[in-house]
């Protein structure tokens, strides 16, 4: 064991070291452009957000690139979206970290990822912001931490469609819907206090979406605690179809473990399990399983759910001749099936548990991380090799290094064209017909001249 | 648009001269354009060969992988579906062909809010583009194919458009002697088949890749090759505002599903039910298929019954209100992401700058000037409006 974590922290050590040997750190002050900075930044630089208000929005289609926030004397750098401006942060890169903002009054949303694996958002104040506070959607591999999000009309943090993601530690409040975690497997939602949102937790399928499975997420040790906001989702959002006052939702979601929360205070039920009838009105999906398999509930804390629930609730504690709503609620349909666990059932008030089983398992404590070790693998795009992708991505559609194709060899070219990359660079923006043999190739006139010229010489240093 | 076409124009006549002149039918041995040879098939090399995607579902953002391609068809085969594809010998009045309605001119559509029938009567829903094809699992607007083979079936049995029948079909290109030769050539010798017109066809129809737009530059890394306004309707369009990107996912530019949106037909016609006729979900009343926006540019006029006719009105579309077109006494279950954005006439504006930046043809076929039949092929003129 001795020997085992020295070697770790050097790998670990090394990783981290290799992109910051090239490394700038960026400084942006009051009154400069947060973009600006991004547009001249490399993979493994760092942006320096210093305390003033940036009206912008910023996107970040570069890999490795991290902003950060500077706060000083408790001064923070706000975002100000002003009611008008649609997203904040838009990242595609991979490897991004946006840490130590404010960010308010978008539109849109605060943060919100279209693909890039390996994301760090964390330290964030969120307020106010229009549809989702964090919003990673096509991600593998990333850690939502210590972000504090209000008054935002769907999910504050909302984990859509990715894999390997950690939210801990997040105080959500005011929302719609407090942490979402829709059409994503391997989830981890630790250590997070939901409070105040029309629902704290959500762990959905929703139909109609291209990936189609949630599965393997723990909600564990978390605070869900007074879920009785009216819901103020927009008309048609899923979640305005979500009855105000639940601690936890599962909805058509698969192995899905609930241990070690506070659940209190949440006037309509503390947990509901459910499938895809839950959502009214919503076109239906055959490749959407809609049966929530495999539940295990182990110890959780639970008081004081159910005062005054709505309606359809309420209707079915009747006939268990009870008024209020339950701890916990297994709506009717699959939910109440034998597939489902949990421990020490007699502690809750609930209804549609008679059937589940026994759990066997009783804690999951040797599950610290849904993360992927050492990372998600990536195609890492730099100027370094872009021209290389140009020449793949392009070129060599058309053109392999000693064997015909629709295009002649790379050789034949490099032999034809031996020290004159500019005479490639030029007949390629307006091809003509060279050899009775072959067609003529398509114009690349798109190309800027200084690109044909960069990826003609590329092309004559290829070997391979 | 003129500017760009003409290059082309040169090209694709300077192409099709040499197998004028060559009176003898022989299949391509190459793979065409963007296709790798390998173990006897042809393989496509992209810019997106070499990235991921969650499940391997081609959806994501700038650098994932695409959805898995039709692809591995020989040399031979995606040739022969060439000449098929042109060739009216596959209508019964020897005077349609797949081309009628996917002319390569127009993005492979034929410019028309409803495509024209054999009897010259409109038909009710716009021809989709056949770019990129080859990597949609469902195919129709109302996905009612699950394979390009299948799909093809409709038009060219059915009795408002090609109206031939199978064993016609058959017949018709076992009596030609051309082809009697080239389905050996591209088919071992084995006799020929209507499987063999079928996969053809879907060989040629998976050519035709489109992912060499200046979109496509942008994502892999050169960000200069777009306009500021082009980037920023890039940002309205995958903001959470405007939500585009939420269906028209990339680098497909479709999610693939069926969604409820809510457009509205033509003057005075019924609501299309789209998905819910084949399905008797009601849910799915005015459910279509999410098109590809690659080459949208080409391809007016738009949606399902081509009831928009710039890019412009068809944007415009969704910032008109959650259900604003959606007849009176209809209900739909719209999908959740048709909602208000609000967006302004310059953000519109900016969406167009964008979705023009997806429009690439680099890899156009050879458009053949003469075809197998003897016949005159089929809409393979290159137009300049």
């Amino acid at each position: 064991m001795t020997k085992i974590i020295p070697l770790g922290l050097l790998w670990l050590s090394l990783l981290v070291a290799a992109p910051s040997l090239m490394a700038a750190e960026i400084s942006v002050k009051d009154g400069e452009s947060i973009q600006g900075a991004v547009n001249k930044a490399e993979t493994g630089d760092v942006i320096l957000v210093y305390p003033g208000t940036y009206k912008e929005s910023v996107y970040v289609d570069k890999d490795g690139i991290t902003i950060r926030g500077v706060v000083q004397d408790g001064e923070w750098p706000v975002m100000e979206g002003e009611g008008k401006r649609n997203d904040a942060i838009l990242y595609s890169g991979n490897d991004f970290t946006v840490e130590w903002l404010t960010i308010t009054h978008y539109k849109g949303n605060a943060i919100m990822g279209q693909a890039g694996n390996n994301f760090v958002i964390r330290y964030n104040r969120v307020i106010d912001t229009g549809v989702y506070g964090i919003f990673p959607q096509f991600g593998k591999n990333g850690l939502i931490e210590y972000n504090v999000l209000s008054g935002i009309e769907d999910a504050a943090i909302y984990v859509g469609m990715c894999d390997n993601v950690d939210v801990r530690h997040n105080e959500v409040f005011d929302n719609v819907a407090g942490i979402e975690i829709e059409n994503t497997r391997h989830a981890l939602v630790e250590n997070n206090y939901a409070h105040d949102n029309t629902a704290g937790l959500l762990v959905f399928i929703t139909p109609g979406l291209p990936i189609k499975t949630t599965f393997d997420v723990i909600l564990r040790n978390n605070f869900v605690v007074n879920n009785n906001t009216a819901n103020f989702g927009a008309p048609g959002s899923i979640v305005s179809k979500v009855p105000a006052g639940i601690g936890i939702v599962v909805m058509a979601a698969d192995d899905v473990v609930v241990e070690g929360n506070i659940v209190s205070g949440n006037k309509t039920a503390g947990i509901v399990v459910t499938d895809l009838a839950f959502i009214t009105d919503i076109s239906s999906d055959p490749e959407s399983e809609p049966n929530p398999d495999r539940m295990v509930f182990l110890d959780n804390l639970m008081f004081d759910n159910g005062a005054d629930p709505v309606a359809d609730v309420k209707a079915l504690m009747l006939t268990q001749f009870s008024r209020s709503g339950p701890d916990i609620l297994a709506n009717l349909g699959s939910a109440q099936e034998p597939d489902n666990c949990i421990i020490n059932r007699e502690r809750y008030t609930s209804f549609g548990v008679k059937k589940w089983s026994e759990c066997e398992r009783k804690d999951t404590a040797d599950i610290t991380t849904m993360r992927i070790p050492g990372g998600a693998p990536n195609e890492v795009v730099t100027t370094e090799n872009r021209t290389k992708l140009l020449y793949q991505g392009i070129c060599a559609g058309c053109h392999a290094y000693n064997m015909r194709m629709i295009g002649p060899p790379t050789l034949t070219v490099q032999a034809l064209y031996r020290n004159d990359p500019q005479g490639i660079a030029d007949y390629i923006a307006a091809p003509h017909k060279v050899r009775t043999d072959y067609p003529a190739m398509p114009p690349q006139g798109h190309l800027s001249p200084d690109l044909r010229r960069e990826v003609a010489e590329f092309m004559l240093n290829v070997t391979k | 648009m003129q500017r760009r076409l003409r290059p082309l124009l040169l090209w694709v006549i300077g192409m099709a001269l040499p197998l004028a002149a060559d009176a003898e039918w022989r299949l391509s041995d190459i793979c065409p354009a963007g296709f790798h040879s390998r173990d006897g098939g042809c393989y496509l090399q992209s810019f997106y060969s070499g990235y991921a995607s969650l499940q391997e579902s081609g959806v994501g953002g700038l650098k994932t992988g695409m959805p898995p391609l039709r692809e591995g068809f020989t040399a031979q085969q995606i040739d022969l579906g060439r000449l098929l594809f042109f060739d009216p010998l596959l209508s019964v009045d020897g005077d349609m062909a797949c081309s009628s309605c996917h002319q390569p001119a127009r993005g492979f559509t034929d410019g028309l809010a409803g495509s024209v029938g054999r009897h010259g009567e409109a038909m009710h829903r716009s021809a989709p583009t056949l770019w990129n094809v080859g990597f949609l699992r469902e195919l129709f607007w109302d996905a009612r194919a699950k394979s390009l083979e299948e799909q093809m079936k409709g038009p060219l049995f059915s009795q408002e458009e090609m109206a031939n029948t199978p064993a016609q079909l058959l017949k018709s290109l076992q009596d030609n002697a051309n082809y009697e030769e080239l389905f050996k050539q591209a088919f071992n010798d084995e006799p020929l088949s209507l499987g063999q017109v079928y996969t053809a066809l879907a060989a040629f129809q998976s050519s035709l890749v489109s992912l060499g737009s200046r979109y496509d530059l942008y994502a892999n890394g050169f960000h200069e090759v777009l306009t500021q306004p082009e980037i920023e309707g890039m940002n309205v369009f995958r903001s959470f505002v405007a939500r585009c990107a939420e269906c028209h996912t990339p680098p497909a530019f479709t999610n693939q599903q069926i969604a409820v949106i809510g457009t509205p037909e033509p003057e005075g016609a019924a609501l299309d039910p789209g998905v819910q006729a084949i399905t008797g979900d009601a849910s799915q009343r005015g459910g279509f298929r999410v098109p590809t926006l690659r080459n949208i540019e080409l391809t007016a006029p738009y949606m399902h019954s081509g009831r928009f006719k710039t890019l412009r009105e068809t944007v415009a579309f969704y910032t008109g209100g959650r259900g604003h077109a959606v007849p009176k006494g209809e209900h739909l279950s719209l999908h959740w992401h048709i909602w208000e954005p609000d967006l302004t006439d310059h953000e519109l504006d900016l969406l167009v700058a964008f979705l023009k930046t997806l429009t690439d043809q680099s890899f156009m076929p050879v458009l053949p000037a003469k075809v197998p039949s003897g016949l005159t092929p089929v809409a393979t003129q290159i137009l300049t409006h």
